[in-house]
């Protein structure tokens, strides 16, 4: 079950409306297998909903992380340097990747419930 | 549902909640607890892999061994009974059709073991040059392998297999029972560490594959899948055809030339490999690090100055070294021990330097 207060996208990543926080989910996290590196952007970095913004690579493959929607970076997740298998151990916590200003709210219209999220993956098995 | 092929064991994976991938026309499981844990499993304990995909043809009658010399670039008639050898199929350009394993049972009974997606290619290749009228049966439907390494498969596989298991030295082989099943157990692998390959008939599959997880339970044996089975053989630089080798690359370019006995007498790409051994090859498979956190993929570009001189043909986080290891095409001017290239990933030029191989070796081997 995915956490309630977030907004999914279609390519796995997560969105906190609150503050601009985004990261991938669990299942995402959990088709990729162990987490050995993820590249992200620069803080000031602006990018369009859909957009590439990073990275991520796993013992077995490499997966893009797309914006799920516009805006401008203003942190990244430092931690994730030194210890990028907290995207495995806490996907929607401590494995959060960047915050960003977002610059339409409107765009999370375009995002799924956590309930819509669920039934989505489901779908997808 | 998919069209791929089924090991006997696809519904024991799945119960123990194996992630299955499709892998050369087959659904194999990929990982079970994890690969980075499968991989540590192999290296300090011990790993049971199902890898039944792999084909098997027996080939018998007097003249089954000037068959497989004709085609295959190792001399085989360095065998005796009981013993294995890693060999290659090769195009007449000394290109590679296959690379496999050639296990001779008796001076006219031998069993080639070849690679899942190459099956039906090899066996109509073997059997269009069957000019020696050499009996060649696939027997891959019928057969299932394990595959148990690590340093303590041995004392593992003892305590359920009444055979002087440590007399069998690496590349040797010998028939035997596993529990009811006849069996081959080969000490052979595809790892870098001491182990076992047992071939079987399908119907024993799951007996024997849980007899093995019980007994292995204690010592730390994991069941481990194909994504174990690929940094594994990467550390130990063992090669992957399709990705390392193909009917586009020379024996001698993928650094195989160790297994082409030029002196045997006659081999479909003989004269191919004479001349480029003469002249040397221009290019040259080698094993690499990355030098930044980056980690190369199969076919990214390998760059000198910006110059595409090249491409990445395996690449993975070495789980054992903790570096981000590769193998890749280079001009063979640029092939040296300490050479730094680039590898070109997501409009990036990533620096690279050519290292010795393997990047693991067991100890005491």
């Amino acid at each position: 079950m995915s956490p309630d207060e977030l907004l999914y996208s279609k390519e796995h990543e997560w969105l906190r409306t609150g503050d601009g926080v985004i990261g991938i989910t669990h299942h995402a996290q959990d088709e990729l297998g162990e987490v050995v590196y993820v590249e992200l952007p620069k803080v000031g970095d602006k990018f369009d909903s859909g957009d590439t913004f990073g990275t991520v690579e796993s013992v077995k493959a490499v997966s893009e992380l797309f914006m799920p929607v516009s805006g401008e970076v203003v942190a990244i997740n430092e931690g994730l340097t030194d210890a990028p298998e907290s995207v495995n151990q806490d996907p929607y916590g401590k494995g959060w990747m960047i915050r960003i200003k977002v610059r339409d709210t409107a765009e999370t219209g375009q995002l799924m419930s956590a309930k819509a999220y669920d039934a989505y993956v489901a779908e997808k098995e | 549902m998919s069209d791929n092929k089924r090991t006997a064991l696809y519904e024991t994976h799945k119960r123990l909640k194996a992630r299955l991938i499709p892998f050369g026309g087959w659904d194999m499981p990929v990982e079970y607890s994890g690969i980075a844990r499968e991989h540590a499993a192999v290296r300090t304990a011990a790993g049971l892999f199902d890898v039944s995909h792999m084909g098997e043809f027996e080939l018998r009658g007097p003249q089954a061994l000037e068959l497989i010399q004709s085609v295959t670039t190792n001399d085989a008639s360095r065998l005796v009974d009981g013993q294995a050898q890693y060999s290659a199929l090769t195009y007449p350009e000394g290109t590679v059709v296959d690379d496999l394993l050639v296990y001779r049972h008796s001076a006219d009974h031998y069993m080639l073991v070849v690679n899942a997606s190459n099956i039906d290619k090899d066996f109509e290749w073997i059997r269009s040059h069957n000019r020696f009228n050499a009996e060649i049966e696939n027997i891959s439907d019928r057969i299932t392998l394990l595959s148990v390494q690590g340093p303590k498969s041995l004392e593992v596989l003892r305590s359920i297999i009444k055979l002087p298991l440590a007399d069998i030295p690496y590349y040797h082989f010998r028939r035997g029972k596993v529990l009811e099943a006849d069996a081959i157990l080969s000490r052979t692998g595809y790892t870098g560490e001491d182990g076992f390959e047992i071939y079987f008939s399908t119907e024993f599959s799951e007996s024997i594959w849980n007899a093995i997880l019980d007994a292995g339970n204690s010592a730390g044996l994991l069941p481990a899948g194909l994504g174990a089975r690929n940094t594994l053989r990467l550390e130990a630089k063992l090669l992957l055809y399709g990705n390392d080798m193909d009917q586009t690359t020379t024996m001698l370019e993928a650094g195989l030339g160790w297994i082409v006995k030029l002196d045997k007498g006659e081999f479909i790409g003989r004269d191919a490999l004479a001349k480029e051994k003469q002249s040397g090859p221009k290019r040259k498979l080698v094993g690499f690090e990355m030098l930044g956190r980056e980690i190369a993929r199969d076919h990214y570009p390998a760059c000198i100055d910006g110059i595409e001189v090249g491409h990445v043909t395996s690449g993975s986080p070495s789980i054992t070294l903790k570096k981000n290891i590769g193998l890749a095409y280079l001009p063979v001017q640029h092939t040296g021990a300490g050479t730094k290239f680039q590898v070109s990933m997501r409009g990036r030029f990533c620096d690279a330097q050519v290292v010795p191989t393997p990047f693991y070796k067991r100890k005491g081997n």
